[in-house]
């Protein structure tokens, strides 16, 4: 996909000039996350410290898997149009019945996580079949969603919840190499949703309703199938974030994901990736990139033993400042109305 | 998809008679009123049947009740000799009949091949085939003439022509036997509508019966074997085209002949009541607007005058930057070099708000998108303008409105409805009246009478003689030729984002044709389309 739209837009933007102008957001993202790298390499280094250790490597990679596996939810809803802001609640309660099922008990994790996930698909149906069925905007029915969630939470666990076997905990604690096996197994759901949404008819039908749910119904697209798919899957990504955290901690808890900000940071991760909050353009990949850089910027900052509130403000800097890159990017890629060798000379007989 | 071959010539034969569509006593109201009264019309394969009647006479609910969109309420509708109902698009589509519509559906961001085969996408497996996809979207654009359209390029890269193509494209694969086409041309410049008559002609020549609604005649005469006629919902007539000229038909669509439907000059305003004439000498008046080398990224060495009482036209293909220039003067896209003046002191508005504080009004192009807010009253859009930038005249101004409403006979249940339940044409004068409200000195129109009805051309052609008389300078730029020969004092050629010549009023359309196209003279190629009446 990333291919075919540089090479689609080659043309329009090589008259337009400007070096940004003639990168896709998904280059531009890994472009930034690259001098994020490089500027943290050298900040790390006054420090006396290797940003590229094996023990640092390992770190930044832990901290893109549970980021990550939201992200990659969150992509797909607003991709179809949507938004979820009930990811953090799902994580925290998807921790804890993984947690509490399993009990410390490795013949339980099987039941423990189809339990947890299964759940998790039950609110992201709820939560497709709200915006889809009652045309309530995506914003409101997963606040509403979220908060629901959050209330049976708080009345029902005190602190943290259950406790997770050995076995399990070494999902979370154990790496090929620097690679921590939770970031591979985010990264093979990314490959698994890539797939999805670049080689199959629903992925297709994410795109054409994010785009325009007109034109979709129009075309024969069954506009709620591809709603309700992008919010089950964005739950079901969000429960395994939570069982990731319990796989982490050893136990479930009722605030792990909403003290993460998940709902608003996948969010800020995904645009920051170069998809459009109104759906209908954007992809994984930019994503994930979008994910790597805020991994990176919260590692350096820990490094350095930044204030955590100036970390928020750095966050939010960057997120802004590429927001306003893309929005510029986008007036200048904006078709030409005329070219010397553009494609209306090339209409004329 | 339907197995069954549209170009098996022996089925042609046999059933050339047999009609593909035949359409009885269809009825449709909306909210008690009756938009569609026993409509009907047969057609046949390889026929080409124009629909026309002013806005508002009920062509696209017909097309729309055909597509499946709306539901009727009653009458019959046979698809090869089978009654049908359809309650949703792709019902039709399965059916064999596809419509395009008048508003552009692509989506921007995705691919040609995307875009086409959206709903049934190609499968190898499980997984889609892009290559698949993508070689089917070649053959496909290859069969309807126009391979220079690559599957692979993004919608939005594409020109309006070739946006519009795909559209048809889309159509046609769903093995359509019939396509309606409502304003195919509505977007479309000369050598761009030639292209598309390739189109219809090809499908035609398969044997796919084509229901053509357009407001252009020549093109209804050019492309059609049989004409009907509807007028407030009603079925006027069906006649075969060639026992048709522009007159007669036009009597049909409006029930009256026009007998100016390029209304002459009115003498112009006395010297006292014209600004520029009291201020200035008699020998060389000032001029309202001026240009000398002016350019930014589209546009270069743009030199023009615009004087008071005059009409100028702009002529020119699709992109040639006419609109371009517009919304630089508009400061939309402002100029970044050359001189701009107005009543001979230097002004470069940088903003849209800075021209209208100088007296400069743009009535766009697109007015669904950039003329009005769709969901607001007929009165919150008409004082639009001054409430944004002289709001201490809106008291006296919200007076006026009601007045130039009636002056523009514009027709609307009260000055509260929204103006989406308007007609094009009944829209287009809320544009005009919103600024007229802030009484501009010079009026800048693009594409002034696109898609509207005969009727409401007539009203903004009478304006803009009306402007002109005042003393006000008018700016238009237009695709339709016979506009822009019977309105202009001059004319502006463009090409490539200059201007390629001036042209003095009365030339021909070759004339001004060999301007835009430059060197290369097409022959062949239809002119832009006429309109009612322009040379007749």
């Amino acid at each position: 996909m990333t291919t075919t739209r540089s090479a689609a837009r080659a043309t329009p933007t090589a008259q337009a000039g400007g070096f940004f102008a003639r990168l896709s957001s998904t280059q531009i993202v890994y472009l930034v996350a690259l001098l994020v790298m490089i500027a943290g390499s050298i900040l790390v280094a006054t420090t006396g410290r290797n940003f590229f250790s094996p023990g640092n490597i390992s770190a930044i990679l832990t901290g893109t898997s549970v980021l990550g596996f939201i992200a990659i939810g969150q992509t797909l809803v607003i991709l179809v149009g949507s938004l979820d802001l009930s990811v953090s609640y799902v994580t925290s309660l998807a921790s804890l019945i993984g947690a509490g099922v399993m009990a410390n008990r490795s013949e339980n994790v099987l039941s423990a996580v189809a339990l947890a996930l299964g759940i998790s698909a039950v609110i992201g149906l709820a939560n497709g079949l709200i915006v889809a069925g009652l045309k309530v905007h995506g914003f409101i029915a997963t606040l509403g969603m979220g908060l629901i969630i959050s209330g049976y939470l708080a009345t029902n666990y005190k602190g943290s919840f259950g406790q997770t076997p050995f076995s399990f905990r070494l999902i979370g604690a154990t790496g090929l190499g620097p690679v921590p096996i939770s970031t591979l197994i985010m990264l093979g759901c990314a490959t698994l949703v890539i797939l999805m949404l670049h080689r199959t008819r629903i992925g297709h039908h994410i795109y054409a309703v994010g785009g325009d749910r007109d034109v979709a119904r129009m075309s024969g697209v069954r506009v709620p199938g591809a709603v309700i798919t992008a919010h089950v899957i964005c739950s079901v990504l969000a429960g395994m974030a939570g069982l990731l955290l319990a796989s982490r901690l050893g136990v479930g808890s009722p605030t792990v994901g909403s003290q993460g900000g998940y709902d608003l940071l996948s969010i800020a991760a995904v645009v920051l990736g170069g998809t459009l909050l109104a759906g209908g353009k954007g992809s994984v990949v930019g994503t994930l990139g979008g994910v790597l850089i805020f991994a990176m910027l919260d590692n350096i900052m820990s490094v350095l033993q930044i204030n955590p509130f100036l970390k928020d403000v750095v966050r939010g800097v960057v997120i802004v400042v590429a927001v306003a890159v893309y929005a510029r990017r986008t007036v200048i890629t904006r078709p030409p109305r005329f070219g010397h060798g553009g494609h209306q000379q090339e209409l004329q007989p | 998809m339907e197995g069954i071959v549209s170009s098996d010539a022996a089925e042609n034969g046999q059933k050339r008679d047999q009609p593909v569509l035949e359409v009885r006593g269809l009825t449709k109201s909306f909210f008690g009123n009756p938009v569609l009264q026993d409509a009907s019309l047969t057609l046949h394969p390889g026929e080409v049947h124009g629909v026309v009647g002013e806005n508002g006479a009920g062509k696209s609910t017909l097309m729309k009740i055909l597509a499946g969109v709306y539901q009727r309420d009653s009458g019959t509708v046979l698809l090869r000799g089978q009654s049908v109902q359809f309650s949703h698009p792709t019902q039709a589509h399965e059916a064999g009949l596809s419509t395009v519509f008048q508003e552009f559906n692509l989506l921007p961001d995705r691919t040609v091949a995307e875009n086409i085969y959206l709903g049934r996408e190609p499968r190898k497996g499980l997984l889609v085939s892009r290559a698949k996809m993508n070689a089917a979207t070649a053959d496909l654009l290859e069969s309807l003439g126009i391979g220079s359209i690559r599957p692979t390029a993004l919608a939005r890269s594409l020109s309006v022509a070739e946006q519009q193509i795909v559209e048809i494209a889309k159509a046609v694969s769903y093995d359509a036997r019939i396509i309606s086409m409502d304003e195919p041309t509505a977007a479309l410049s000369g050598p761009e509508v030639s292209l598309l008559y390739g189109i219809v002609q090809r499908l035609s020549e398969r044997g796919t019966g084509i229901l053509y609604v357009s407001h252009r005649l020549r093109e209804i005469f050019d492309l059609c074997q049989t004409i009907t006629v509807l007028k407030d919902g009603r079925i006027v007539g069906t006649k075969p085209a060639a026992e048709l000229d522009d007159a007669s038909l036009v009597r049909m669509m409006v029930g009256r002949p026009i007998s100016a439907y390029f209304p002459d000059k009115l003498p112009a305003a006395t010297a006292a009541e014209s600004p520029a004439a009291a201020a200035g000498e008699t020998a060389a008046p000032t001029p309202l607007l001026e240009l000398e080398g002016a350019g930014n990224d589209q546009l270069d060495g743009i030199g023009l005058r615009l004087m008071p009482g005059e009409i100028v036209g702009v002529a020119g293909l699709q992109g040639s930057g006419r609109t371009e220039l517009l919304h630089a003067v508009f400061g939309a896209a402002p100029f970044n070099r050359g001189s701009m003046q107005m009543d001979g002191r230097s002004a470069r508005p940088h903003s849209p708000r800075q021209a209208v504080r100088q007296g400069i009004a743009l009535i766009t192009e697109d007015r669904k998108a950039q003329g009005l807010s769709l969901n607001q009253s007929l009165l919150d859009n008409a004082l639009g303008v001054v409430r944004a930038v002289f709001p201490g005249r809106t008291s006296s101004v919200r007076r006026e409105v009601a007045g130039s409403f009636s002056s523009l006979e514009v027709v609307a249940r009260d000055l509260d409805q929204e103006v989406q339940y308007l007609s094009g044409g009944n829209q287009q004068k809320i544009v005009l009246a919103k600024w007229l409200a802030v009484s501009p000195r010079v009026v800048l129109l693009d594409e002034p009478t696109r898609g509207i009805d005969v009727g409401a051309k007539v009203a903004v052609y009478r304006l803009m003689r009306q402007l002109a008389a005042e003393g006000k300078g008018v700016l238009m730029v237009s695709s339709e030729l016979p506009e822009v020969i019977g309105m202009s004092d001059r004319i502006l050629v463009m090409r490539d984002g200059r201007l390629a010549g001036e042209l003095p009023a009365g030339s021909t359309e070759e004339e001004i044709l060999r301007l835009a196209t430059g060197a290369r003279v097409p022959g062949a190629a239809p002119e832009d389309g006429s309109t009612t009446g322009g040379t007749a």
